[in-house]
């Protein structure tokens, strides 16, 4: 199973790709509309990419709870546990 | 043996597995027939990602339906995968939520306006038309409409452009029909995609709609309207066009 590290960077490259943003911003406290600038269709996109990667599904109504990447991390990781 | 068996059909507006496009797509596929997809805009992304989960990733083309260069060009596209089509769907519709639904009927301004009817009603006629140098006798178009014969609440102007197409289906039906190639429009019940709950007030139909339609509704399940949507690509529908057939529950049919 990945650690929380390995499940971020992975996250932070996705958000890269995806918006164009630095990876190395992509840290754990950073929320995705306030300090990332991901807007809603990118932030649609990432869900998606985030899927195939981490081999998990992310229901529609959760995106909304997943504020900042320390939120998506956690939801990421707690779904692969499981 | 599917019903689609050695058919070649083109479904424009796939975005996500939720999108009514995808359900279409699957079951396309899953009936025999060689499926191409098509989006727009940045959502094309999103698109490419998603392609991935159907049983067989289909080409996925761009198309915005609003821009007569993609349109020129579609019919070329489609043949760099397949040498016709017999079926084509189209899935569209968008209208600005900030200015146009959830309660703006009377100050939607006309730009946007004319934006929701170019590129949810108008597109009927530009995507056939586009497609029609592919297509022979026994091809067939279908569309997607949300009941425009009443008014909605929160629909607004996406419910005036949803007439329009109703209008546009009709007349396709009339000027196609000597060419032996039907359209037809699918009226769905609510159902919870990526464009429904961009909707201001949809939760207002959830309950309502499983509790008025006597077969029951799930707004989470695509399927019956992908398989209608299926079926009148298929040639079970011989002598139907300018027709709304309606996966809904049968919600249309009560009263209250
Ligand atoms: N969801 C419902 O409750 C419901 C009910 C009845 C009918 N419909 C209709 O079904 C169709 C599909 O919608 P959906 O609910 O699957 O949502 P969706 O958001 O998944 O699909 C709409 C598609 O339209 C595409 N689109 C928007 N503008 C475009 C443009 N300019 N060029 C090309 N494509 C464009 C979007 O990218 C998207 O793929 C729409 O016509 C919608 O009105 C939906």
């Amino acid at each position: 199973m990945a650690s929380t590290e390995e499940i971020r960077s992975g996250l932070a490259d996705i958000v890269n790709e995806v918006a164009g943003i630095p990876a190395d911003d992509v840290q754990l406290d950073k929320s995705f509309t306030d300090d990332l600038d991901v807007d809603s269709l990118s932030m649609v996109e990432v869900v998606v990419a985030a899927e195939e990667q981490f081999g998990v599904k992310i229901p529609d109504d959760e995106v909304k709870n997943l504020k900042t990447v320390g939120d998506a991390v956690a939801f990421i990781e707690n779904a692969s546990a499981a | 043996m599917g019903i689609l068996d050695g058919k070649r059909v083109l479904v424009a507006g796939v975005t996500l597995d939720s999108s009514i496009g995808f359900a279409t797509a699957k079951v396309a596929q899953e009936q025999g027939a060689t499926v191409l997809i098509s989006n727009f805009g940045r959502a094309l992304s999103i698109t490419r990602r998603i392609a991935k989960r159907l049983p067989e990733e289909p080409p996925v083309l761009e198309l915005d339906v609003t821009d007569d260069d993609h349109l020129a060009r579609l019919a070329d596209a489609v043949r760099e995968h397949v040498d016709g089509l017999d079926g084509v769907v189209h899935s569209i519709a968008y209208g600005n939520p900030e200015t146009l639904l959830g309660g703006k009927f009377l100050t939607g301004p006309w730009p946007d306006v004319a934006q929701a009817v170019h590129v949810s009603a108008y597109s009927l006629k530009s995507l056939t038309t586009a497609c029609l140098p592919l297509m022979k006798p026994g091809g067939s178009i279908v569309g997607m409409t949300f009941d425009a014969s009443v008014a909605w609440p929160g629909y607004d102007w996406m419910g005036f452009a949803k007439g329009a197409l109703e209008a546009c289906n009709r007349y396709l039906a009339r000027d196609l029909g000597p060419q032996g190639i039907r359209c037809n429009l699918v009226s769905a019940g609510a159902l919870k995609t990526l464009a429904a709950k961009a909707i201001p007030g949809f939760e207002l139909f959830e309950h309502e709609w499983a509790k008025r339609a006597p077969l029951g509704w799930d707004l989470d399940d695509l399927e019956p309207t992908a398989r209608t949507v299926v079926a009148l690509l298929s040639d079970f529908f011989p002598k139907t066009t300018g027709e709304i057939v309606h996966v809904d529950g049968g919600y249309h049919a009560m009263g209250a």
